[in-house]
């Protein structure tokens, strides 16, 4: 692999009036850990959501693994994407939602398997197997047949996660992860997470878990007014902030 | 865990306060209203068992009778057939509804409107006469192509048929917005969840939303069954020998109108009271879930209820902290 697996260039999105997204430009490289900061309000889940493309940008460029997202370039003329195609681009997006968004009629073990099943036409026995694995993996071998409402929290999450990772995913994302969460719930979550970086996985996580990011993260970023103010490493967050917004917003959430 | 009587610090208490023995409060109203309903009870049982013109003779002489139960028959069966189109067809109708496709959308708007716009009855009498607007009808491609074949319609569009057709049609619309409603109500957290596992709008519809709409989707179909159930003794004025045009013929000759209407509503009667524990069978069915854990089935509570009458086991304090 060579190219950055997340690469933006001047993204704008517009919802109406409120521009949402005022011009956002980063990379991401493949195996890179990136925590994304903010206020709320500032864009980080938006732009998040553009990525895989639950929101369509207005403009700008915007490409996963070398493929612009929801478009195709021909030329200097930009074709969209049929539905199907805009969902092979997704299967390969993990994404993990702050209200965990189980499948409320399945069981935790049928939530793992169904895409799989549908979308990647693996055999129902196969993905069963690995399905297995994966909630051992989260710590949830015991809890294969439970539904989302006999779970706490934390459990839930931690089968989105699964449930993501059951797709074989080359990017994952992470929206508030843990921001629905109770406070003693919040640290399984994050040992999940902070294994799954340590695999190697291509993460970006839009989080106030200030511990999570100083430990797990290979860079920060800091969104602020739908654009990037200030981006660098853990340490360099920590120690030396040099953005005005960025001193007084983690001044609030340390 | 701690007996919850415990103060912090101090030991936990050995002995628990005596139970409360109160004086029940003396509910006057509850007494006086239920007086007056046994009251109104007793006189409606009296003039039920009294009154000679109720001729229960011939309710019973005629209420196992073959015409009588055939008619009961096409009930049922143009109930079945009836819902079962309009189910179908209201699923198509709210998933059209819900397109990004302007033009499908508003095919299912319109018929929704055309449906729900015009009384059933008008509907049923419509198709009974529909041989007269179209004699025949062509297959093949319209506008001067060429025709491959064409269907009868004078012979098809039996009693039956025309009374299944505007049953299920006009169904088709009110089923259509109960099952949107049931869409609606599905969190788009659920679709977006689908949407970046890569499933397509259909999945996500058929696999995700649907399954969890059912919840809020049975209650009012189990309504729309048991009022399909009664509807369908409209079609007596075309002449379907249904359960109502059965006995009307039977009273016609005989003249025992009260008796034969008797049956006829006690049929009703007994058919809708087996359609609602049904309808109570399939909502636990799909509440699978929704709440930790199913509700009982009647027989389960009854059996819990006579285990309960019997001396309890001696309670076990704090055994049901939650682990994880």
């Amino acid at each position: 692999m060579s190219g950055p697996m997340v690469k933006a260039e001047e993204v704008h999105k517009r919802f109406g009036r409120l521009e949402v997204l005022t011009g956002v430009s980063m990379e991401v490289q493949p195996g890179e850990v990136v925590c994304m900061l903010g206020p709320s309000g500032s864009g980080k889940s938006t732009f998040l959501r553009c990525i895989n493309h639950l929101e369509k940008i207005d403009s700008g460029r915007l490409s996963v693994d070398g493929e612009l997202v929801g478009y195709r370039q021909a030329g200097d003329k930009i074709y969209e994407l049929r539905d199907a195609e805009v969902c092979r681009e997704r299967a390969e997006i993990g994404m993990v939602f702050q209200r965990f968004n189980l499948f409320g009629h399945m069981t935790a073990m049928e939530n793992v398997i169904e895409a799989p099943i549908r979308v990647k036409k693996v055999k129902k026995n196969e993905a069963v197997l690995r399905a297995k694995e994966l909630l051992e993996r989260v710590g949830l071998a015991d809890k294969l047949d439970s539904y989302p409402a006999q779970l706490s929290g934390g459990q839930q999450q931690r089968v989105a996660i699964a449930r993501a990772l059951a797709m074989e995913p080359k990017l994952m994302l992470f929206d508030e992860p843990t921001s629905a969460l109770d406070p003693e719930l919040v640290g399984d979550v994050l040992d999940v997470m902070k294994k799954l970086a340590k695999d190697g996985m291509t993460m970006i996580v839009v989080t106030h878990e200030m511990g999570f990011a100083r430990e797990a993260a290979d860079r920060l970023v800091m969104m602020c007014d739908g654009t990037i103010i200030e981006e660098g490493t853990p340490e360099h967050f920590f120690t030396s902030p040099e953005n005005e917004r960025t001193k007084q917003f983690l001044s609030k959430i340390l | 865990m701690e007996p919850a009587t415990a103060t912090p610090g101090a030991a936990p208490s050995p002995v628990r306060p005596d139970e409360i023995r109160a004086i029940p409060v003396r509910h006057r109203g509850r007494w006086l209203a239920a007086a007056i309903v046994l009251v109104f009870a007793a006189v409606l049982g009296h003039s039920l068992a009294t009154n000679p013109r109720f001729e229960w003779g011939i309710v019973r002489h005629f209420f196992l009778s073959s015409r009588v139960l055939d008619g009961l028959v096409v009930t049922l069966k143009l109930t079945v057939i009836s819902m079962a189109i309009g189910i179908v067809l209201g699923i198509v109708l709210a998933v059209m509804r819900l397109s990004p496709n302007p033009l499908v959308s508003g095919a299912s708007w319109l018929y929704i409107w055309l449906f729900r716009g015009t009384p059933v009855l008008v509907q049923i009498l419509l198709w009974y006469n529909i041989a007269a607007l179209y004699k025949s009808l062509p297959i093949g491609i319209p506008f001067g192509g060429p025709e491959l074949t064409h269907v009868n319609v004078a012979s098809h569009i039996t009693p039956f048929v025309a009374g299944m057709l505007a049953l299920g049609l006009n169904e088709g619309a009110y089923m259509a917005e109960i099952v949107r409603a049931g869409i609606i109500s599905v969190e788009e957290g659920q679709t977006e969840a689908a949407q970046s596992l890569g499933m397509t709008r259909l999945q996500t519809i058929y696999r995700i939303v649907l399954p969890q709409a059912m919840r809020v989707i049975i209650p009012p179909t189990g309504n729309e069954t048991i009022s399909m159930l009664k509807t369908t003794s409209l079609v007596s004025v075309i002449a379907t020998t249904d359960l109502l045009y059965s006995v009307q013929l039977i009273y016609s000759v005989n003249y025992r109108t009260i008796p034969l209407l008797m049956v006829a509503s006690i049929w009703y009667l007994m058919v809708t009271t087996v359609l609602s524990i049904g309808q109570y069978y399939v909502e636990r069915h799909f509440g699978r879930g929704a709440s930790r854990e199913l509700p009982e089935t009647p027989l389960q509570r009854l059996r819990r209820n006579l285990l309960s009458l019997r001396p309890k086991p001696v309670e076990v304090a704090g055994a049901s902290g939650e682990g994880r």
